[in-house]
């Protein structure tokens, strides 16, 4: 059992554990699933600036900031407790076309190559971490959701601008990883 | 359906906030206390555990789909998905109450193009970052500090957006 905790746990256990998010948000206090407003929430919390996008109660909204509170505290426990110890299978052509940009350390969550500290001070660590982060943070808030909100809750519910926005997020990615991250990656 | 002209301000957006549109608050959370919220930081709990577990907040992973090498996120999205519309369905059909007696409520989200340019822009930094904002804050749980740079400069990025909201198009 505990065999099969630490291990890589498959697609089929974890998809359906992530969908029952939705109804057990639902059931608990009628809450609709989405993690991106954790965001909107913070800036309403902390820099309202008079702007009227950040003027609401967050108060009331504060479910969402211990949920993804609890989501940080799950990711410690998973990398505490539940480790596995043998470290992250890539796909080949992935791992051969990392080393080319001299991304070697396949073996964590995320590259240490790319996001550190020390990769702070480089361009292509500033372009990954900062430029990267910002587009997340705008675009979901311009979507007005992200992966959880619209692919997720907002397909679940048969709302069609979900759909659109979900297409929208694909066609970003693909366009990003094969037309420009390479530049990027190079720098 | 309200038409709106270049007068009027842009409407509401963002249907994952309810507390501004008064008549979808929430009441009985009105008076709750913040304990009351543990139970959300519970499931929290059980959802950063899955990401990590399952990979889903790995760098490599998002680039595996994105190249498609590999099955596995489509896999997760694709059940969660199937999943979530089941519970949906089950829930609309036999009319299930929250645990508070609440009745379910769910929102119609109307387009715009904010799906379409926001939608873009959050694939590309998608495909960046390797994470969307849920991952982020797994990912600096699992000892990853540096994301919270990353996690710092969504929060910039969501507040430059609501600064300049109105100048974007919608």
């Amino acid at each position: 059992m505990l065999e099969f905790i630490t291990k890589p746990w498959p697609w089929y256990v974890a998809g359906p554990l992530i969908g029952l998010t939705v109804p057990a948000l639902l059931l608990i206090g009628n809450k609709s699933f989405g993690i991106s407003s954790s965001l909107r929430h913070m800036c309403a919390a902390c820099i309202p600036a008079k702007i009227p996008f950040f003027q609401y109660d967050w108060k009331k909204e504060v479910w969402n900031l211990f949920f993804v509170f609890g989501v940080l505290v799950g990711g410690i426990i998973a990398a505490q407790l539940l480790a596995n110890p043998e470290p992250i299978v890539i796909h080949p052509d992935l791992a051969a076309d990392m080393a080319k940009y001299n991304i070697t350390d396949t073996s964590h969550i995320v590259p240490s190559d790319l996001f550190s500290w020390p990769a702070l001070a480089t361009p292509r660590g500033i372009i990954m971490m900062v430029v990267g982060g910002f587009m997340v943070g705008f675009g979901t808030r311009y979507a007005g959701g992200c992966t959880s909100g619209h692919a997720i809750m907002g397909i679940s519910t048969l709302q069609w601008p979900s759909l659109v926005a979900t297409c929208c997020f694909m066609i970003g990615g693909f366009i990003m990883t094969h037309l420009i991250l390479p530049y990027i990656l190079a720098l | 359906m309200a038409q709106h002209n270049q007068q009027q301000p842009i409407g509401n957006t963002d249907f994952e906030v309810r507390s501004q549109n008064a008549v979808c608050v929430n009441k009985s959370e009105l008076d709750a206390p913040l304990s009351s919220n543990m139970k959300y930081a519970v499931i929290g709990i059980l959802f950063g555990i899955v990401f990590v577990k399952a990979e889903i907040v790995s760098w490599f992973r998002i680039q595996e789909m994105f190249r498609l090498e590999s099955f596995h996120m489509y896999g997760v999205i694709g059940s969660a998905i199937v999943v979530g519309m089941i519970s949906v369905f089950i829930i609309k059909k036999f009319k299930i109450k929250t645990l508070a007696g609440e009745t379910i409520s769910f929102t119609d989200k109307t387009f715009n193009k904010g799906q379409i340019y926001g939608g873009l822009m959050f694939g590309l930094g998608w495909a960046i970052t390797g994470a969307c904002p849920g991952p982020l804050y797994a990912q600096i749980g699992t000892g990853a500090t540096a994301v919270i740079v990353t996690l710092l400069s969504a929060i910039a990025g969501t507040w430059v957006y609501g600064r300049f909201r109105e100048k974007l198009p919608h």
